[in-house]
């Protein structure tokens, strides 16, 4: 194993040449450890024609981008980009290597953590560089890994102490995304892309895609629904005060998985993240992975019927009331104000 | 014929957390904790199910856990596994997922001879997604993750459809391979009440020692023999039977330590109740207007 640096990677996930909102919110945050600890920060891009990538990700706070441009690696498959990145982690042994916690990132950065025996720490919240005593031990600019943890009634924050490579997923959303005020296109280091059989092994036929109708993240209303509600009788009346107030639905994992509301529309730590100037939450009891989701919003109003639901504590108007009678009274009383 | 191996996790039910589960200093008692079946392990279970009953072959389950995952091993008996295997040893305590891989891809390894690795994508007490992979890499396999469905498989080729961001594709893969299934890809069919019959009484070798405690009439290589014949032995394996590395099992073997814990504690203080009446709910509506929030 080489020495360690300070250096941190991002993993920049690709469709057909556009980065993932994800891999650049991970730029984002990546800059901020990287020069906690007196780092670089290095993009990792993996694809075919990817030059425009690479300035993205300068525009995004890259230093330097390592660049592997190749028609094999047009689309993303298991053997080739997980083959090629653990090689690189294994030659370079970054300090810190970061993924998006979507379905790539997740068929990615596992077989990647175990190529190389580096701790991997999924669906964080937060990412911290932080000075550490463990076990009578003292370790200097560790990687605080905070995760909401066993069914989000905890926070836990993991290290990865002994290991040279720490490892980290984050969901879309959840870091704030904006480019650099002067970005300055950094080093590229382009390296070859080498052919292996086992890359072979694997053959996309067919692939369907629809961009994502729903997008929550830009809607400055969003009225949420959960569980709470009882029914999907009851769960159109969250349609019904969105559309009369111009909002956007949403709603709790409870309420996708009973099949309440789609599951592009839910909030939450295996959601979207979002922040609306106002979010309403009805019949939603506020576990911390929806609170994940969507405690950043500027105004909540919580409306639900049990005055001990968690929700109340981080919203800033509280209802309590049967959501069957406040919903209707509310769309009554705006209608009356708009006249 | 097919051989197909399912890595299966019995985990604590997290999504029914009731008030006597969460203790004063608002963490949680593991031990109150149901232990039931990860439920995208009994989809995957379900997917091998399918692909014996089409084409023949067998299914052996495999856990590591402790000693009361047989539970769930008997449950897999019961759904149509034609063996199962407990992977148990107190030096597997506090193993991250890179741990439990290790030692799955061990014990895969000397069961061998197997076209098909199935697993849940996801256990709900980490929803981490990484164990099936991990595995899949220490044993050299190619993976499809996020799988929907089997659409064909023609000898040493499947063809499957997985899902991806936004959509799905369709690949095809040649065996053995490592696939990870999600939730709503098939619905686990009920348990057989033959089955129940039949097999609820198998043991693993711990319920086996403990029935000859404090019995001398008992010999435990008898009791093993004789349940092995009447194939209602749950098989036990531990660290030494797959002769590991103690360094890359448990604690030892994990490089993710948890280094603080703690309980969820919401901030609240400066929120306003409002009242449910038209007065109420008409003042708030008022202020958010003026704040330019609403209207």
């Amino acid at each position: 194993m080489s020495t360690m640096t300070s250096d941190v990677w991002v993993f920049i996930e690709q469709r057909n040449g556009k980065p993932a909102d994800v891999s650049m919110e991970l730029l984002c945050k990546g800059r901020k450890l990287a020069h906690a600890m007196g780092g670089s920060l290095k993009s990792v891009v993996m694809g075919d024609h990817v030059e425009g990538l690479v300035g993205d990700t300068f525009r995004f706070g890259a230093d330097e981008a390592i660049v592997i441009d190749h028609p094999a690696l047009n689309q993303y498959r298991t053997m080739p980009y997980s083959r090629i990145l653990s090689d690189l982690v294994r030659a370079q042994s970054p300090r810190i290597v970061l993924f998006g916690a979507t379905i790539i990132g997740r068929d990615l950065a596992p077989r990647v953590a175990s190529a190389t025996r580096s701790g991997l720490t999924a669906d964080c919240t937060d990412l911290q560089i932080a000075d550490v005593a463990y076990l009578r031990k003292e370790y200097k600019n560790l990687l605080l890994q905070i995760r909401p943890a066993f069914g989000g009634n905890i926070i836990a924050t993991i290290i990865t102490p002994e290991n040279p490579v720490q490892m980290a997923t984050v969901r879309e959303g959840v870091m704030e995304m904006h480019p650099v005020d002067n970005p300055v296109a950094g080093r590229v280091h382009a390296m070859p892309y080498v052919a292996d059989p086992e890359d072979e092994i694997v053959t996309i036929l067919e692939q369907h895609r629809e961009e994502n109708k729903v997008n929550l993240k830009a809607a400055p209303i969003i009225v949420a629904g959960g569980y709470g509600l009882g029914s999907k009788g009851n769960f159109k009346l969250v349609y019904d005060l969105a559309h009369a107030l111009g909002g956007e639905v949403a709603g709790s994992r409870a309420a996708v998985d009973a099949g309440f509301v789609p599951p592009e529309r839910q909030v939450g730590q295996t959601g979207v993240t979002v922040r609306p100037k106002l979010y309403i939450a009805i019949g939603i009891s506020g576990a911390i992975q929806h609170r994940a989701g969507m405690q950043e919003s500027n105004n909540i109003i919580a409306i639900n019927s049990d005055p001990g639901a968690p929700i109340f504590g981080i919203s800033h108007y509280g209802i309590v009331g049967d959501a069957t009678e406040v919903i209707p009274r509310f769309i009554e009383v705006f209608r009356n104000k708009l006249k | 014929m097919y051989h197909s191996i399912v890595l299966v996790k019995q985990v604590p039910d997290t999504a029914n957390i009731t008030g006597n589960v969460m203790q004063e200093d608002g963490t949680v008692n593991r031990a109150k904790l149901p232990a039931v079946f990860n439920p995208e392990d009994r989809v995957a279970l379900e997917m091998a199910l399918r692909v014996k009953d089409q084409f023949g072959g067998k299914i052996t389950a495999i856990t590591m856990g402790p000693p009361r995952a047989s539970d769930m091993l008997r449950e897999c008996l019961y759904m149509g596994a034609d063996q199962a295997i407990l992977i148990s040893d107190r030096k597997f305590a506090g193993a991250d997922t890179l741990a439990t891989s290790y030692v799955l891809a061990e014990a895969v390894k000397k069961i061998g001879g197997y076209d098909f690795i199935f697993a849940g994508r996801q256990a709900i007490d980490g929803d981490t997604a990484q164990v099936g992979p991990q595995t899949g890499e220490k044993l050299h396999l190619p993976q499809i993750t996020y799988l929907e469905e089997i659409l064909k498989i023609e000898g040493r080729t499947v063809t499957a459809r997985r899902k991806i961001e936004g959509g799905y594709e369709i690949v095809r893969c040649t065996l053995p391979v490592l696939l990870t299934v999600i939730k709503d890809a098939v619905e686990p069919r009920p348990f057989s009440a033959r089955r129940v019959m039949s097999h609820k009484g198998a043991k693993s070798l711990l319920e086996l020692e403990k029935m000859t405690e404090g019995n001398s009439l008992l010999y435990l290589d008898q009791l093993i023999h004789e349940y092995e014949s009447r194939e209602l032995f749950i098989k036990t394996l531990t660290m030494d039977d797959l002769k590991l590395d103690p360094a890359r099992c448990g604690v030892a073997g994990s490089p993710t330590k948890v280094y603080k814990v703690e309980s969820v504690v919401l901030s609240g203080g400066d929120q306003e109740m409002i009242e449910p009446t038209k007065t109420g709910i008409g003042k708030l509506i008022d202020k958010l207007m003026e704040d330019h929030i609403l209207g």
